[in-house]
């Protein structure tokens, strides 16, 4: 018994090793395959109206065709200076989001890329419990028919993703005080009866 | 089950047509006599027409056709008016999350143009927007004018409260002729030609939900919303009481009520509790949630969660 | 031939009076018709025109109906000690009470129906013809034990006038039946309107076991002064006789009435104080005010110091024999109670509202002529009332016994 039990502690043998290398294989093989995000999200369509881009800036292709890419964290001077990051930037800048070759997708923490339309992916990486709530169609706004066809709004609809927070609101007026014996008919507007 | 409420509902039926000669028999006498001095405008069809409910088909499409001319005369726009009935297999639940509404009051504008409310002289509001101090659910330290610059505010938070649609409502129950009831699938409605304006429904409500038009409404042509139903949108009639009946002209055709479509930040939503899949049942499955003064048992199909 | 007669004479009876009986005719006839102008504006133009919104959705009408169901109630003072202990003073008397309940119920239900956003829809109250929501809704109860009520008092005076002016002997076994129905009717009548407003938890203030014994105290206090005060009048300026004794005895049971109503007012007050929950708010705002709004405060407080000043003058007996003492207690119960049971019932109950607003609401000067008119409507029943009964009661009015 006591003998057996003992077996358990991994003893490293050479023989072992070829496991691990089918296993990077199989890895690598993966990694290989083109960016469809089916193993993140291959179940259901969340459809979305357009993704709110700046005015004139998308495809970002345009520009960035005929720049060089440069992986180099730093500060942005050129362009993109309106960019404020508030949103983890201590451990984080542009390409850690945006895919470097392909500068009209996303990129994901796996490597794979997705189109701006499904930003959804790319939140959902970190905020699981959210992503988890917005797919239910609980955490932000839905659209459409309860018992029917219905509309997602992407993360980015309300959260801009380079400063998350949500940004305050001007209220609609405040409700009418109660105007005791009133005996005005107002004649711009209509009463019916 | 639904062959029991289809059977009560054709006896109904049954019983109305007796019921109507009679009420005609012993009315039109009296009726005739005094009416037309004591009301002008008034006819004869509107003074006797019948509770919703015993109204025959033949009989309620007429109501809806006088109805319909009677706005078409008054606004100058053809309106589509139905009745839409019961949903099967349906209960309606709302949910609204007050860790996310900011108070913006987009709902309550956008509740008032969906459902044609008078905007001013009465001005009414379906949807009252709450505003508490961190801390305190105590409606007496709550603010409905709050008027800042933006929101949300520092130190606040906001609580809408409409209709909680009751499963055990107590203006119901206070109705002394039934012109309000609540229907098989959730919604408690009024039929605005039975109600008498006693306003007894009012103080009975523990929610503020029920809203007496005090006046005719006031309405700009070009806000006029046409896509009404009977028991919900259509406009208003002078001294009789209206309420939120969770857009009943929108749900029964399986879209999202007003205020689910106007909050800029996806704190409300709606749905069948009777659908695993909804989002109202995730949320009662996922979120701690509770129901405004509990304490009534009037049990709510409106929930609040914090998330 | 003879229902002829006495139709004419029943005619000659309201037309025949002094000078005082046509202005006193002439002048509530007036206040009618300017109560029913006020009125037309507001049916035409909606409730609007009353000072009542949302946050205070009930006024100046259902205060008073409130309180004329107490006076209504009251006719049961009287009809206990004279039918059940035979006291004669009272027994007298007793007829011109209830005729008052008459007129009161007659003001109660004109009260409600001028209230009611829609008057054109009373049918739909009408049971089997409407939908009367009985026995769910404590409204559609109030309806019932109103009208029954009515409709008792009006069958016990026309039995008891038709049997004097015929000189015939009532029949006893349907005369008791008739009066036992009517003293629970009366405790039915106030409790069932008290029931009105405790059955509903959405206001604290009304949801109270109290409100019931409270509503009938404060109404065996209004309702018998009332009857006091009128009772003078009536001797005064009509040959029949009211004895002192009557009304003494009347008023002393009017004090005991009073010294209830303020013990089981200071219950209520303890029990909110003490406990001090968010429904305090309510009376709070009834006798302090809430949030600086403090407009019925002084009401409240007029309110307690004629319904104290009045209980004093009453439980002495030396002040209760006095008729300047007495009268001078009947105004101020009058006025107290109605302030009581009126305003200081309905408001607190809607201030602040389920949601914490305050709205403070009083009457304008539209609902004030419309409920004079109301009142002046039920005096000018009244008066037609005694018109007819006092000359029969005298027996100056009896059947002509026609010669064969």
């Amino acid at each position: 018994m006591m003998s057996s039990s003992l077996s358990i502690v991994p003893v490293f043998r050479f023989s072992d090793f070829r496991y691990l290398l089918t296993g990077l294989a199989v890895f690598f093989l993966f990694m290989l395959l083109p960016d469809t995000g089916l193993a993140v999200e291959p179940l259901q369509e969340y459809p979305v109206p357009p993704p709110p881009f700046s005015e004139g800036i998308f495809p970002c292709s345009d520009c960035h065709r005929d720049l060089e890419v440069n992986t180099k964290k730093r500060q942005l001077v050129d362009e993109h200076q309106d960019i404020r990051l508030h949103h983890a930037e201590q451990v984080r800048w542009c390409l850690d989001c945006h895919d470097a070759n392909d500068r009209d997708r996303l990129r994901l923490t796996s490597g794979a890329t997705i189109p701006f339309t499904e930003s959804y992916l790319l939140c959902g990486q970190c905020h699981g419990t959210i992503y988890r709530d917005w797919r239910a169609g609980v955490h932000g706004k839905r659209t459409g028919f309860w018992r029917g066809p219905k509309r997602y709004l992407l993360c980015a609809h309300c959260h801009n993703p380079h400063a998350p927070a949500f940004v305050p609101l001007v209220p609609a007026p405040p409700p009418l005080k109660p105007r005791p014996g009133n005996d005005r008919v107002p004649t711009h507007e209509k009463r019916p009866h | 089950m639904k062959n029991d409420s289809a059977k009560s509902v054709e006896l109904d039926r049954n019983d109305s047509v007796t019921r109507r000669d009679f009420l005609k028999k012993s009315l039109v006498g009296a009726g005739l006599l005094t009416l037309p001095g004591l009301l002008p405008g008034c006819t004869w069809e509107e003074f006797s027409q019948k509770h919703f409910s015993e109204l025959a088909p033949a009989e309620l499409e007429q109501v809806l056709r006088r109805l319909k001319d009677q706005y078409r005369r008054c606004y100058g726009r053809e309106f589509q008016l139905s009745a839409t009935g019961p949903l099967p297999e349906t209960a309606f639940a709302y949910a609204l999350d007050l860790s996310k509404c900011i108070g913006c009051r987009r709902c309550v504008y956008a509740c008032a143009e969906e459902n044609n409310l008078s905007r001013s002289d009465p001005q009414i509001h379906w949807i009252k927007v709450l505003r508490f101090p961190n801390g305190s659910m105590n409606p007496e330290d709550a603010e409905r004018y709050y008027a800042p610059d933006k929101v949300p505010e520092e130190g606040y938070y906001y609580m809408p409260v409409q209709c909680q649609q009751c499963a055990n409502p107590p203006c119901v129950k206070a109705c002394p002729v039934q012109a309000t009831w609540k229907e098989p699938d959730g919604m408690v409605v009024v039929d605005y030609n039975w109600c008498i304006g006693c306003r007894y429904c009012m103080a009975a409500c523990p929610y503020d939900a029920r809203h007496f038009n005090w006046a005719a409404p006031t309405l700009p042509i070009n806000e006029i919303n046409t896509h009404t139903h009977y028991l919900g949108n259509r406009p208003q009639e002078k001294n009789v009481v209206g309420k939120c009946t969770f857009c009943i002209q929108r749900v029964r055709e399986g879209r999202y009520p007003a205020c689910v479509e106007a909050c800029p930040v996806g704190a409300r939503k709606f749905g069948n509790l009777l659908d695993q899949d909804s989002e109202i049942r995730y949320i009662l499955e996922h979120k701690r949630v509770f129901r405004f003064k509990e304490e009534l048992n009037t049990q709510p199909n409106f929930y609040y969660y914090f998330s | 031939m003879t229902e002829q007669s006495t139709i004419k004479g029943l005619l000659l009876l309201l037309v025949k009076g002094n000078r005082w009986y046509y202005l006193w005719l002439a002048s509530l006839v007036l206040l009618i018709l300017t109560g029913a102008c006020a009125y037309r504006v507001q049916f035409d133009r909606g409730l609007i025109v009353t000072n009542m919104r949302d946050q205070v959705s009930w006024g100046l009408y259902i205060a008073n109906f409130t309180y004329l169901v107490g006076v209504a109630a009251a006719a049961v003072l009287l009809v206990i000690p004279a039918y059940l202990y035979n006291w004669k003073p009272i027994k007298e008397i007793v007829l011109l009470g209830e005729l008052l309940a008459v007129a009161a119920i007659v003001m109660c239900i004109t009260f409600v129906m001028i209230d009611l956003g829609r008057p054109d829809r009373f049918w739909h109250l009408l049971p089997k013809i409407g939908r009367l929501n009985w026995p769910q809704s404590m409204l559609a109860w109030d309806v019932v034990v109103l009208n029954l009520y009515l409709l008792l008092n009006l069958l016990i005076s026309w039995y008891v006038l038709s049997n004097l002016y015929r000189g015939t002997a009532p029949n006893k076994t349907l005369f008791w039946l008739l009066i036992c129905l009517s003293i629970p009717g009366a405790v039915a009548i106030h409790a069932v309107t008290s029931y009105l407003y405790g059955g509903l938890p959405a206001r604290p203030f009304w949801n109270a076991s109290i409100m019931a014994p409270r509503f009938l105290a404060s109404a065996f206090c209004s309702g018998p002064s009332l009857i006091i005060l009128i009772f003078q009048v009536i001797r005064k300026f009509s040959p029949l006789k009211v004895a002192d004794e009557a009304l003494f005895k009347l008023a002393e049971m009017v004090g005991w009435s009073m010294f209830v109503n303020l013990f089981l007012l200071g219950a209520e007050v303890f029990k909110e104080f003490y406990s001090n929950t968010w429904h305090v708010s309510h009376i709070q705002y009834l006798f302090f005010g809430l949030h600086g709004k403090t407009q019925l405060v002084p009401f409240t407080w007029t309110a307690i110091a004629f319904n104290v000043t009045s209980l004093c003058i009453l439980i002495y007996p030396r002040t209760r024999k006095n008729l300047f003492t007495l009268n001078g207690a009947c105004v101020m119960m009058l006025i107290g109670v109605w302030i009581e049971k009126g305003l200081g019932l309905v408001n607190p109950g809607f201030t602040p509202t389920p949601l914490g607003e305050i709205y403070e609401y009083l009457p304008n000067l539209r609902e004030i002529t419309i409920s004079i008119g109301v009142l002046a409507f039920g005096l000018l029943v009244y008066t037609v009332l005694l018109a007819i009964a006092i000359p029969i009661q005298t027996g100056d009015f009896r059947a002509r016994t026609d010669p064969p």
